[in-house]
C-alpha cells in the first residue's frame, strides 16, 4: 500500500493463476492495474483466457494462486453479490418472466431502496440509453439492441463503479454495434466509470478503449493504448492479430539502436527497426502495414533497400487501391495505396520494386 | 316383408342344412382355444385330460388363453366385435350363468353330450344340483376356506374351532384377510350373528339384515386386509401380515403341503364354488362337434377323478369320488383334502346363485359404500 | 444513406417492371387471378401435408377418438328396453298408468308377445341384469317368468280356435291369409305376431315354419284382435269368440311371479323405455331417478362414487405434489452437472422405466408391509415398537408412495428439459447484481423453471387420475381410485354403462382442470423443452 502507483489502481490483479483441471494453466500469471475512469478491453482470440479474467473479477471463477484488489481491498473471499460491480453479458441475461421495468428494479430491490427512489433510477437509466418507453414491454418483444440497451441500462442503473462487459456487442449486426459502441463508450466517459470490457473484435477494441490488453496463451501480450498497439506491436502476435499486416522471415545482418539490416530467405536484404531482436544472425518476423509499403521509390530515402515484387491482383476498393504481390517467394503480400491521380492502377504480371521507412517495418521475434 | 319368399327360401336353407348335418358329423375342426385359469389349475387340466385328449387325437392343437378371470367382459367384448374367438371357456358357475343370462354362452343338454356314469346312471344325475345353469358343464367343486397360522404367540395356544374366529379378535387377536366383495362374507358375518344356516339368504334379503351382517363386519374392519387374487391370501399368511385368511382351499393347499409353512385349514362353514366349461355361443359347426367331442371325453368319471391327483380339488361327478387317488408329486392321499371330503363337510355352504345374481349389484355398491366410510 | 437518394422515387409504385399498370384482380403469369393460383398451390401442399400425417390420423381416429365417442354414447345408450319388449313399452305410452299403480291386462297381454318373443331370442336375461342394476330382483324375475312365458295357460284360445275352425291349425293357411293385406288390416295385432314368429323361426331356429305349429301367443293376439271388435274378409274363417273360456294373462304374469304385481317395477320400465338415459350418469354421481322420476340422492350406504371421484383428485394432487417435492432438486442437480455425471443420473432417473410396472408395485409391498423391510428395520433401530408397526401399505400412504415412485420420472423429464434451457448467466446476472444465492434462485431461476413444473403437474397429475394397477395392489381400501371402480364395472359387474358414465364424467374432471390450468397459469407456459 505504501507504493504510490497502488493506491492509485483501482481494480489490480496480482500474480494471478487460474486452473480449471489442475494440469493446464488457463491464465498464467497475470499482472494488471486499471485506474479509476479507465475503459479497458481485454481483447484476445478464444481461450485466450481473457473471459476467465473478467469472471474472476466478477466473482464466477475463483483464482487459483494471486490476488484480486478492488478500490486497494482484496476481493477474492468476497461473493459476487457483495462486490457492487456492474456487469453486461453477451446473450444480455434479461430476465425473460419481468418487464423490462422489473429487470431494472431487480437490483434495487435486492439494495432495499424505497419505491420513489427505486422509480427514480429506473427513469434516468433508461433515459439515459433512451429507451425511456419501453417501460412496460417484455424483454423478448425488444429487438437485439433494444435488449443490449435495456442490459446496459440494468448494469449501470444501482451506479456501480465498475462495470464488466463480456462480448456484449457480440451478436449485433454491423451497424447496430458501431452505434452502440460509440454509445457505450461515451456514457462510460460521462459517468466517469471504470469499465472491462472484454471482445475479440479488433475494431471494437481499438475504436473503444483507452487501453488494450491483448491476450494470447494465458497471458497479456502486449498492454497499450490502441495506436500504440496497433503501429508498435510488442511482438509478431500482437502485429498479427491486430490489424492487417505483412511479415516476412529473415535472418539478422547487421544492427544497431535505431535500424537493423535483415536478409531474407531468398537472399533480399530490407531495412527494419530492431524491437526484438538483439544480435547479428538471430531469426527474425518482420511486420509491414499494407499501407506503409511504398512502390513509389521517390519518396524513399535514396539509401533505402528495395524490393523487386511481381503484380499478382490489382483490386479497386473505391478509396484505396488493393494490390497483392509476390514478395520474396510469398504471394500473400498486400500493399494498400490511396486512390490519388498520380497512383499508377497496376496490371497483373507487372514487375515493380517496393519499399518502406525502415521504422515502419518493425522486426519482431521469429 | 314378404313372408312367402322367406318361408321359400327357408326350406332350401333347412334342406341343405340337413344334409350338411349328416355329413359334418365326422367333420370337426383341428384347431380349439381353451381358456382357463393358468397357473395351478390349468395346469390339472392339462395333465389330467387335455394332454389324454391330444394323444388320442393327435391331429388337433389346442391353444390356451389364461383369461377366465375376465371371461365374461372379454366374451362380451368379443361379442359385440361380432369375432369369438373362444372355443370353450373355464368359468365359475356365478359366471356361466351371466354368461347363459346375456345369451353368451350356449344351452347344452348334459345327457346327450356328456357320458354317462360307469354304473349308466345319466350324466345329469351324476353332476346333480351341481349343474347351475343350461349353459354350465362342472368340473369340480373348490371351497373359500380359511387358513390360520399355528404359531401366534398372542393367541397363546388356542386354535380356531369355527369360522365365528375371524370374528373373535379377543381369542385370536391380529390381522385377517378377507375377499374385496360381499358374496361369502355376508353369509358368514350373519351365521356368526346367529342367524340359522337355512334362514341366511331370507335374512339377507332386507335392509335390517344386510345392516346386521354389516355391523358384524365392522366389528372387525379395522383388523382386515382385503384381497382380490387368490394369490394374496397365502402370501399374507406366508409372510406373517395376517394371522388367519380366507381363500380357495386348493391355494392352502399347496401352501401348506407343498411350501410346508405352520398353517391349518379350517373347513368349517366352508363355502362351495363351482368351476367347469360353458360353450361360447355362435360356433361354427366343425369346431362346435370338435369342442363336443372333447367335452364327452374330459368330463367323464375317470378324467375328472384324475384331476384331483394334481389339485386338491372335488371332482363335480358323484360317481368319481371313490376313484380320487394319491397327488401325483407328492404322493399325498388327496381324499381327506378335498373340500367335499366328510371330515371336512360337516358343516358347509352353497352359493345361492339365483340369489346373489339379484343382489350382486345392490349389495355390492352397499359393501364399498361401507368399505370407503 | 446518400445513394440512395439518386434512385428517382417518383415511378409510380403499380407500375409493374414490365411497364404495365394492372386493375382490379391481380393476375398470375398464365392469366389466372393470382388468388386462385396460390389457392391451387396451397391445396396441393395441404393434401401432400394430410397425406403425410394419414397414417397417425387414422391411428388416432380408430384407436382413440372412435373408443372414446363410443365411450361417450354407451353411457347414455338404453336401447334395450325398448329393443326387447317393442310392444310393452308403446303400450304402457298409450296407456297412461296413473302413478303407483299396475297397468292393466292390455299391457300384459303385450309384454306376453314380447316376452315370449324375447326368450326364444335369449334376450329377456339381458333386460333383466339390465334393470337389475336399477332394482334388485328384476334380473331373477325375468330369469324365472322366461322359463315359464312358454308354458302359459293360454293354450286354451289355441284350443278353442282350432276346435271352432280346423283350417287355423295349418300354418299353410296362414301363409295365404297374411299374404292378404285386408286380413292384416282387419287383425293388425295378429299380424304383427304371426310375422315376428316367421322371422324368429326362420332366422333364429332356421326351422321351417310349415313344419311347425302356429304358436299360442298368436291365436292369442288373434283373439285380442277378434274381442276388439275386428271383422276380417271372407276368406279368414269366420269364428265367434264370444263364448270362449278366456284367462287373464295378468293373472298368469301374477302366478309366474307375484313381483310382476310391484308398481315399482312398472315404473322403472317406463323410466328405462326411451333410447337414452340419464341412469348411468344420475348413478356415477350418487343419484338415481327416484319412483317420482325425479333425480334424486341414493341412500347414504349406497353412495360412493362422489367420494371416489374426490379422493381420485386429492391424492392426485398430493401425488403430483410429492413428485415436485423430491424431482425438483434432482432436476435441478441433473442440469447444473457436467454432462457426463447428468448421464448416468439421468439413466437412474429412468430405470424404473425399464422394469415391469408390477413388478415395482410388489416390490413395495415386500418394503412396506408390517413384515416387510423398512419396519423390521425401523423395529431394529428402535425406532418403532415390534407390536405396533407402522401402516404403511394397504392405505393411502402404500397409494402416495409407490405412485409418487412410479410417476417421478414424468415429473423430472419435463423439469430438466426445461431447466436445462435456462442459461447460467441468469442467475450470474442476477448476483452481479447484487442478489444472494436464495434470491438469485427464488426470483430469477425458479420462475423461469416454473414451465417445467407446469408440464410435470399435469403429465403426473393426469397420469395419476387414470391409475389402476398400483392402487388395486398397495391401496387396500382407502387407497383406492376411481378407475378401480370403472375396472370392476367392466370386467366384473359387466354394468358397461354405469364404467362409460364413470369415464366419462373422469374425461370431463380432466378436460375442466386443464382448463382451468390454462386460464390460471397459461398453457403456454408450459414446456416439455427446447
Amino acid at each position: 500500500m505504501a507504493q504510490g502507483s497502488s493506491t492509485e489502481a483501482f481494480v489490480e490483479f496480482e500474480r494471478v493463476q487460474k486452473s480449471y483441471d489442475g494440469e493446464k494453466l488457463v491464465v498464467k500469471d497475470l499482472n494488471l492495474s486499471l485506474p479509476k475512469g479507465e475503459f479497458l478491453t481485454m481483447l484476445g482470440p478464444s481461450g485466450s483466457g481473457k473471459t476467465t479474467c473478467l469472471m474472476m473479477l466478477a466473482g464466477f471463477e475463483t483464482a487459483t494462486h494471486g490476488e484480486i484488489r478492488l478500490d486497494g481491498k482484496s476481493i477474492n473471499n468476497i461473493p459476487p453479490h457483495k462486490r457492487g460491480i456492474g456487469m453486461v453479458f453477451q446473450n444480455y441475461a434479461l430476465f425473460p418472466h419481468m418487464t423490462v421495468g422489473e429487470n431494472l428494479s431487480f437490483p434495487l430491490e435486492v439494495r432495499k431502496l424505497g419505491k420513489s427512489e427505486r422509480e427514480q433510477k429506473i427513469t434516468r437509466a433508461l433515459d439515459m440509453v433512451q429507451m425511456g418507453e419501453f417501460k412496460n414491454r417484455r424483454p423478448t418483444q425488444l429487438s437485439g439492441g433494444q435488449q443490449q440497451r435495456i442490459a446496459l441500462a440494468r448494469a449501470l442503473v444501482f451506479e456501480p463503479e465498475l462495470v464488466l462487459m463480456d462480448e456484449p456487442l457480440g451478436a449485433l449486426d454491423k451497424q447496430l454495434r458501431e452505434t452502440l459502441q460509440f454509445e457505450i463508450t461515451e456514457l462510460a466517459h460521462r459517468l466517469g466509470i471504470t469499465v472491462v470490457y472484454v471482445t475479440h473484435d479488433q475494431t471494437e477494441a481499438l475504436t473503444m478503449s483507452d487501453r488494450v490488453a491483448v491476450f494470447d496463451d494465458g497471458r497479456i501480450q502486449q498492454l497499450a493504448p490502441p495506436d500504440e498497439l496497433y503501429e508498435k506491436p510488442q511482438n509478431s502476435f500482437v502485429a498479427q492479430f491486430i490489424g492487417e499486416n505483412n511479415t516476412l522471415e529473415g535472418v539478422v545482418e547487421k544492427i544497431d539502436a535505431t535500424s537493423c539490416l535483415v536478409r531474407l530467405d531468398d537472399g533480399e536484404v530490407i531495412d527494419a527497426l530492431p524491437v526484438n531482436v538483439s544480435k547479428v544472425g538471430e531469426r527474425t518476423r518482420v511486420s509491414i502495414r499494407p499501407e506503409r509499403v511504398e512502390s513509389n521509390l521517390e519518396r524513399l530515402h535514396p539509401d533505402a533497400h528495395t524490393l523487386p515484387a511481381t503484380v499478382q491482383e490489382f483490386i479497386y476498393m473505391g478509396d484505396t487501391f488493393r494490390t497483392r504481390l509476390k514478395v520474396a517467394g510469398r504471394d500473400d503480400f498486400i500493399m494498400k495505396t490511396r486512390n490519388a491521380p498520380d497512383q499508377p492502377r497496376l496490371k497483373p504480371g507487372e514487375q515493380i520494386r517496393i519499399g518502406w521507412l525502415a521504422e515502419d517495418c518493425r522486426a519482431l521475434d521469429a | 316383408m314378404n313372408i312367402t319368399r322367406l318361408l321359400t327360401a327357408t326350406t332350401a336353407l333347412v334342406a341343405t342344412a340337413t344334409i350338411a348335418g349328416a355329413e359334418s358329423h365326422v367333420e370337426m375342426a383341428n384347431e380349439m382355444t381353451i381358456v382357463s385359469w393358468g397357473g395351478a389349475y390349468q395346469e390339472s387340466q392339462r395333465k389330467a385330460y387335455v394332454e389324454p385328449y391330444l394323444e388320442a387325437n393327435p391331429e388337433v392343437t389346442v391353444t390356451w388363453d389364461e383369461s377366465s378371470a375376465e371371461a365374461v367382459a372379454k366374451l362380451r367384448a368379443q361379442n359385440e366385435a361380432g369375432n369369438v374367438t373362444w372355443d370353450l371357456v373355464d368359468a365359475v358357475a356365478s359366471d356361466a350363468m351371466r354368461l347363459c343370462d346375456e345369451g353368451l354362452a350356449m344351452e347344452v343338454d348334459h345327457d346327450e353330450l356328456l357320458a354317462e356314469a360307469p354304473d349308466g346312471t345319466a350324466a345329469s344325475d351324476d353332476f346333480g344340483d351341481l349343474i347351475v345353469s343350461d349353459c354350465f358343464i362342472p368340473q369340480i367343486v373348490y371351497s373359500t376356506t380359511v387358513g390360520y397360522r399355528t404359531d401366534n404367540a398372542e393367541w397363546e395356544g388356542r386354535t380356531p374351532e369355527d369360522i365365528c374366529a375371524i370374528f373373535d379378535l379377543e381369542q385370536f387377536p391380529g390381522q385377517r384377510s378377507l375377499e374385496k366383495r360381499p358374496i361369502g362374507n355376508m353369509e358368514w358375518a350373519l351365521l356368526c350373528d346367529g342367524v340359522a344356516k337355512d334362514e341366511i339368504y331370507d335374512v339377507l334379503e332386507t335392509e335390517e339384515g344386510q345392516d346386521r351382517a354389516f355391523a358384524k363386519l365392522d366389528t372387525i374392519k379395522d383388523s382386515v386386509i382385503w384381497w382380490s387374487a387368490g394369490a394374496d391370501t397365502p402370501q399374507l399368511l406366508a409372510d406373517g401380515e395376517v394371522v388367519m385368511g380366507s381363500t380357495y382351499n386348493g391355494r392352502l393347499f399347496s401352501l401348506i403341503a407343498e411350501q410346508g409353512q405352520p398353517v391349518e385349514m379350517l373347513w368349517d362353514a366352508q363355502v362351495f364354488d363351482l368351476d367347469g366349461w360353458v360353450i361360447p355361443e355362435g360356433l361354427d359347426e366343425p369346431t362346435l362337434n370338435r369342442v363336443k367331442d372333447f367335452l364327452h371325453f374330459a368330463t367323464d368319471t375317470q378324467r375328472l377323478a384324475d384331476q384331483s391327483k394334481y389339485i386338491a380339488y372335488g371332482p363335480a361327478r358323484q360317481s368319481s369320488a371313490p376313484m380320487v387317488d394319491k397327488h401325483a408329486e407328492l404322493g399325498i392321499e388327496m381324499a381327506p383334502h378335498m373340500p367335499t371330503d366328510p371330515a371336512n363337510s360337516e358343516n358347509t355352504f352353497l352359493y345361492n346363485y339365483e340369489w346373489w345374481a339379484d343382489y350382486r349389484d345392490d349389495l355390492d355398491a352397499k359393501f364399498q359404500a361401507w368399505l370407503a366410510q | 444513406m446518400t445513394h440512395s437518394a439518386t434512385t428517382p422515387p417518383e415511378q409510380p409504385m403499380a407500375a409493374l417492371p414490365g411497364g404495365e399498370v394492372t386493375e382490379g384482380p391481380m393476375l398470375a403469369a398464365d392469366g389466372t387471378p393470382l388468388k386462385a393460383s396460390l389457392k391451387r398451390a396451397l391445396r396441393r401442399e395441404k393434401l401432400r401435408a394430410l397425406l403425410l400425417i394419414s397414417p397417425l390420423l387414422i391411428f388416432i381416429l380408430v384407436a382413440f377418438v372412435g373408443p372414446i365417442a363410443d365411450m361417450l354414447f354407451r353411457s347414455v345408450e338404453n336401447q334395450i328396453v325398448s329393443e326387447t319388449l317393442p310392444r310393452t313399452v308403446a303400450a304402457l305410452r298409450a296407456e297412461d298408468t296413473p302413478e303407483g299403480e299396475v297397468p292393466d291386462e292390455e299391457v300384459f297381454a303385450q309384454l306376453y308377445t314380447d316376452l315370449v318373443i324375447a326368450e326364444e331370442y335369449k334376450i329377456h336375461t339381458r333386460l333383466g341384469s339390465r334393470l337389475n342394476y336399477e332394482m334388485t330382483g328384476v334380473s331373477s324375475l325375468f330369469r324365472s317368468t322366461g322359463r315359464d312365458v312358454g308354458r302359459f295357460d293360454t293354450d286354451i284360445y289355441t284350443d278353442q280356435f282350432v276346435e271352432a275352425a280346423p283350417a287355423l291349425e295349418d300354418p299353410a293357411n296362414w301363409v295365404a291369409w297374411m299374404e292378404e293385406e285386408a286380413v292384416r288390416e282387419a287383425l293388425p295385432l295378429t299380424a304383427d305376431a304371426w310375422d315376428e314368429w316367421v322371422t324368429l323361426t326362420v332366422e333364429e331356429n332356421e326351422d321351417d315354419p310349415l313344419e311347425e305349429d302356429v304358436p299360442d301367443f298368436v291365436f292369442t293376439t288373434l283373439y285380442r284382435d277378434l274381442t276388439a271388435g275386428a271383422t276380417p274378409p271372407d276368406a279368414f274363417p269366420d269364428v265367434d269368440v264370444s263364448g270362449f273360456e278366456t284367462v287373464s294373462i295378468k293373472a298368469l304374469f301374477e302366478d309366474s311371479d307375484e313381483d310382476w304385481m310391484d308398481p315399482q317395477l312398472w315404473q322403472l320400465i317406463e323410466t328405462y323405455s326411451p333410447e337414452y338415459t340419464d341412469g348411468y350418469f344420475l348413478n356415477a354421481v350418487d343419484m338415481m331417478n327416484g319412483p317420482d322420476g325425479e333425480a334424486q340422492f341414493r341412500p347414504d350406504d349406497q353412495r360412493i362414487y362422489l367420494k371416489l371421484f374426490w379422493r381420485t383428485m386429492w391424492m392426485s394432487m398430493v401425488i403430483t405434489f410429492s413428485c415436485i417435492l423430491l424431482g425438483y432438486p434432482i432436476a435441478y442437480l441433473l442440469s447444473t452437472l457436467p454432462l457426463r455425471s447428468a448421464n448416468v443420473l439421468m439413466i437412474l432417473v429412468l430405470l424404473p422405466f425399464w422394469t415391469s410396472l408390477l413388478v415395482r408395485t410388489s416390490a413395495w409391498k415386500v418394503l412396506l408391509q408390517q413384515q416387510g423391510v423398512i419396519n423390521d428395520t425401523l423395529v431394529w433401530l428402535g425406532l418403532v415398537d415390534n407390536f405396533n408397526r407402522l401402516q404403511l401399505i394397504n392405505n393411502i400412504t402404500g397409494t402416495v408412495i409407490a405412485m409418487t415412485h412410479i410417476l417421478l420420472p414424468f415429473m423430472i423429464l419435463p423439469l430438466y428439459s426445461v431447466m436445462k434451457t435456462i442459461p447460467p448467466s441468469y442467475v450470474r446476472a442476477a448476483k452481479s447484481m447484487g442478489a444472494n444465492d436464495w434470491t438469485a434462485f427464488w426470483r430469477v431461476w425458479f420462475p423461469l423453471s416454473v414451465p417445467g413444473i407446469g408440464a410435470g403437474s399435469i403429465l403426473v397429475f393426469i397420469l395419476s387420475i387414470g391409475y389402476y394397477i398400483t392402487p388395486e395392489i398397495v391401496g387396500g381400501t382407502e387407497g383406492v381410485f376411481i378407475s378401480n371402480r370403472i375396472a370392476y364395472h367392466i370386467s366384473s359387474s359387466l354394468n358397461w354403462g354405469l364404467a362409460a358414465a364413470l369415464g366419462s364424467i373422469l374425461l370431463a374432471l380432466v378436460l375442466v382442470l386443464y382448463w382451468l390450468y390454462d386460464r390460471i397459469v397459461g398453457i403456454d407456459n408450459v414446456k416439455l423443452g427446447g
